[in-house]
């Protein structure tokens, strides 16, 4: 037992000496880049690996470790980040459930952290939590808008009868019906659906104008396409979920003309130059090309080097007050993360405060077309 | 409306029948509830999609590694008895198969083959993998009781869920469809890909029944089924009708693949749903009979159709408690029959 407190305080102090002639900053990224959501989850990696290897002037030291779609793994993980490697922020994870299960240690630890997926996140834990992606609301708020000004007057939904579906619908039900729109249907369906055709019939006899598909991925391009082969004609909407190129290929030419809600990174080349967004984001386009080879880079990795642009940014007020590795460091770092400067990334320009914890604007949407196989610029 | 409804229903059903149809020959002759049947539906149709790419599936890979396991697993059997007797037969099967379908998989594949060629290929890489997987890992359990062999199928099921995820990834695909359009019949318009369904599943189904009724081998499998002991006793390997009803199996499970992905997006983990549906017409019948079970897959099909169309938020549930009235319409009947079907097991 003694032996074991004075191995116990020797690691301590070794570690500790360790840390303190270091001068880098430690990061710790958590995410799934295998398991079901790694369509999601991977292209975080893909970005880390082009993460810069100082920010602020100091040595920066990224620990990016694999969720493999377990929140247990994930708990582990930020554990991990917290207790063996003292980092300086967490960033993470690409799951709603995953990501609110890092919210304790977090407060716990008093280490700030970036949530790469869209949360709520409750008032008494807002001390180190940051959201950085759109919420829904903006999103499906684009759709809403659009709807608007092309005078639609019936509009229905199908969508996921899942927690993505559910976040979606409830969004568009409140904001269309605050609109004036008059929601003349609503169906569900599964992922593994292999046929909505019934409710796309029920759909159709209610005559909607246009469609809101409250989906993701291959399985958003399952009502299009019932949609299409049943004859329907009116504008049909995606949600931002479905921006991704596996959409694209199971989707094909019936795709051409559905509006999806984005942020402005998928579109980048196509922005007016006024725009700051447009800068940062056919920088990290460049960037990710070099390394990954021509095309444009996924929208996710998007957000985790936002992330990265947020910290570095951050990192020089707090290195002013306090040296890495320190309490002292990480709450200057939240500190200076919620000062209310504007940060332009990719995906929006944020702007945390103290009381602000969603620190996006309507500038971080954009409305895509599908043309010619690809998204393009709408509006 | 009503007709569109019943349309999509019968395409999806008699998918179901299909599926049905291969758990129920392999329960029959072996005894083992074929949980991943839905495996092979989904390997079908990500494997042609992969196809449809250009690409060389990496499905080639596991069946080579199959065969290799299946190489080895045979060599240590007849170690054990000393039998080397017909082991050229065994050798061919597991390394051979593979080998031609492994080059010629990756010749042929950048080349952009015809899709009827896309449909042999896919044939040749997912159906061996099925006998592959009995002889591997069933064959030795065959006295096992009904549940040993239950927990092994389910072990097999997630193993292929897995290794599907590594394979395909996490996004689904959808084929071209082989004939797309519908045709017009005066008061609704039938899809092309309906028939050539309906067409697909009535030859089957008669090229299995003359198998069953005529050939030898078909009479042999059904000698098993009915008791395997006996079969024995007039010179039937139970393990040669085992390896051809999983062979059957997989071609069922592989072709009902590459008929349902034109249709609907198919991902690495779908085949488990789709295969449950099947057992909902599988159990329809008592696990016994055919033509019930084909008239209750299909029965299965048009009601998730019509219980999407009328409560999509809870067409899931409704379709599973189908089972419910089933099981006890069939623990009725069978209660009656009880002395006469009590089989020695």
């Amino acid at each position: 037992m003694v032996k074991y407190a004075i191995l116990v305080a020797a690691c301590l102090v070794i570690g500790g000496g360790g840390q303190s002639s270091a001068q880098e900053i430690k990061v710790g990224l958590t995410a799934d880049f295998t398991g079901a959501t790694a369509a999601v989850g991977a292209p975080f990696k893909l970005a880390a690996e082009i993460f810069p290897d100082h920010l602020g002037g100091l040595p920066v030291k990224w620990i990016v470790l694999d969720d493999a779609g377990n929140t247990s793994t994930t708990v582990k993980n930020a554990r991990k980040f917290v207790d063996e490697d003292k980092v300086d922020i967490i960033l993470g994870s690409n799951t709603i459930p995953s990501t609110v299960a890092m919210f304790g240690i977090a407060a716990q630890s008093a280490t700030p952290q970036i949530a790469l997926v869209p949360v709520d996140i409750p008032t008494e834990q807002r001390a180190w939590l940051f959201n950085l992606p759109q919420s829904a609301r903006i999103m499906v708020g684009a759709i809403v808008d659009d709807m608007k000004s092309r005078n639609f007057k019936r509009v229905a939904f199908i969508g996921y009868n899942d927690g993505w579906g559910e976040l979606n619908w409830k969004n568009f039900e409140q904001l269309a019906n605050a609109g004036g729109l008059q929601i003349v249907a609503k169906e569900l369906y599964s992922r593994n659906d292999t046929s909505v055709t019934a409710q796309v019939l029920k759909l159709l006899e209610a005559k909607p104008d246009a469609v809101f598909v409250g989906a993701s991925a291959t399985p958003a391009t399952l009502p299009h396409l019932t949609l299409k082969d049943q004859g329907f004609k009116g504008q049909i909407y995606h949600t931002h979920g479905a921006v991704s190129k596996p959409f694209l290929n199971a989707g094909g030419k019936e795709l051409e003309g559905a509006i999806l809600p984005t942020g402005p990174i998928v579109v980048a080349a196509s922005l007016p130059d006024s725009n700051p967004i447009k800068k940062v984001g056919l920088d990290f386009s460049a960037k990710y090309a070099a390394k990954y080879g021509p095309g444009a880079p996924n929208p996710f990795a998007g957000y985790a080097w936002d992330a990265m642009l947020l910290l570095e940014a951050a990192v020089p007020d707090a290195a002013a007050k306090a040296k890495p590795g320190t309490p002292e460091f990480r709450s200057a770092l939240r500190d200076s993360l919620a000062s209310g400067r504007e940060v332009v990334g990719t995906h929006a320009v944020y702007k945390f405060t103290d009381q602000d914890r969603y620190g996006v604007d309507d500038r971080s949407r954009v409305l895509v077309i599908v043309k010619n196989g690809a998204f393009a610029l709408y509006k | 409306m009503a007709l569109i409804l019943a349309q999509d229903g019968l395409t999806t059903g008699i998918i179901y029948a299909l599926l049905s149809l291969s758990i129920l020959l392999v329960f029959l002759v072996t005894r083992i509830l074929w949980v991943p049947a839905g495996e092979f539906v989904t390997m079908g149709a990500l494997t042609m999609g992969i196809l449809q790419k250009n690409e060389a599936p990496a499905t080639v890979w596991l069946l080579a590694a199959l065969g290799a396991v299946t190489l080895l697993r045979e060599a240590i059997r007849s170690f054990r008895t000393g039998q080397w007797s017909g082991w050229w037969p065994t050798v061919a099967f597991c390394a051979g198969i593979p080998a031609v379908v492994v080059v010629a998989t990756l010749k042929l594949a950048p080349m952009g083959l015809p899709i009827f060629a896309q449909v042999l290929l896919t044939l040749a890489i997912t159906v061996p993998m099925a006998p592959m997987i009995y002889r591997s890992a069933f064959m030795d359990l065959a006295g096992s009781s009904v549940l040993v062999l239950l927990f092994v199928a389910v072990a097999v099921h997630y193993l292929l869920t897995g290794l599907g995820l590594v394979f395909f990834g996490p996004d689904g695909m959808r084929t071209a469809p082989f004939i797309p359009g519908r045709l017009d019949i005066g008061f609704t318009r039938i899809s092309w890909h309906l028939l050539l369904v309906v067409a697909v599943a009535l030859s089957l189904t008669a090229i299995l029944f003359a198998f069953f009724e005529r050939t030898f081998w078909g009479k042999s499998m059904r000698a098993v089924a009915v008791n395997r002991k006996g079969a024995r006793l007039v010179g039937i390997k139970p393990e040669t009708a085992g390896t051809i009803a999983f062979s059957i199996a997989g071609l069922i499970g592989c072709l009902s693949g590459i008929l349902i992905a034109p249709v609907t997006g198919i991902y690495y983990d779908s085949g488990f749903l789709i295969g449950l549906r099947g057992f909902v017409g599988a159990v329809l019948g008592g696990l016994a009979s055919f033509p019930t079970a084909i008239v209750g897959s299909i029965f299965v099909g048009l009601f998730e159709s019509y219980a999407s169309f009328f409560a999509s938020a809870y067409k899931e549930a409704i379709v599973f408690s189908l089972l419910v009235p089933i099981l006890i319409w069939r623990s009725v009947v069978e209660r009656r029959r009880s002395g006469l079907s009590d089989d020695a097991e």
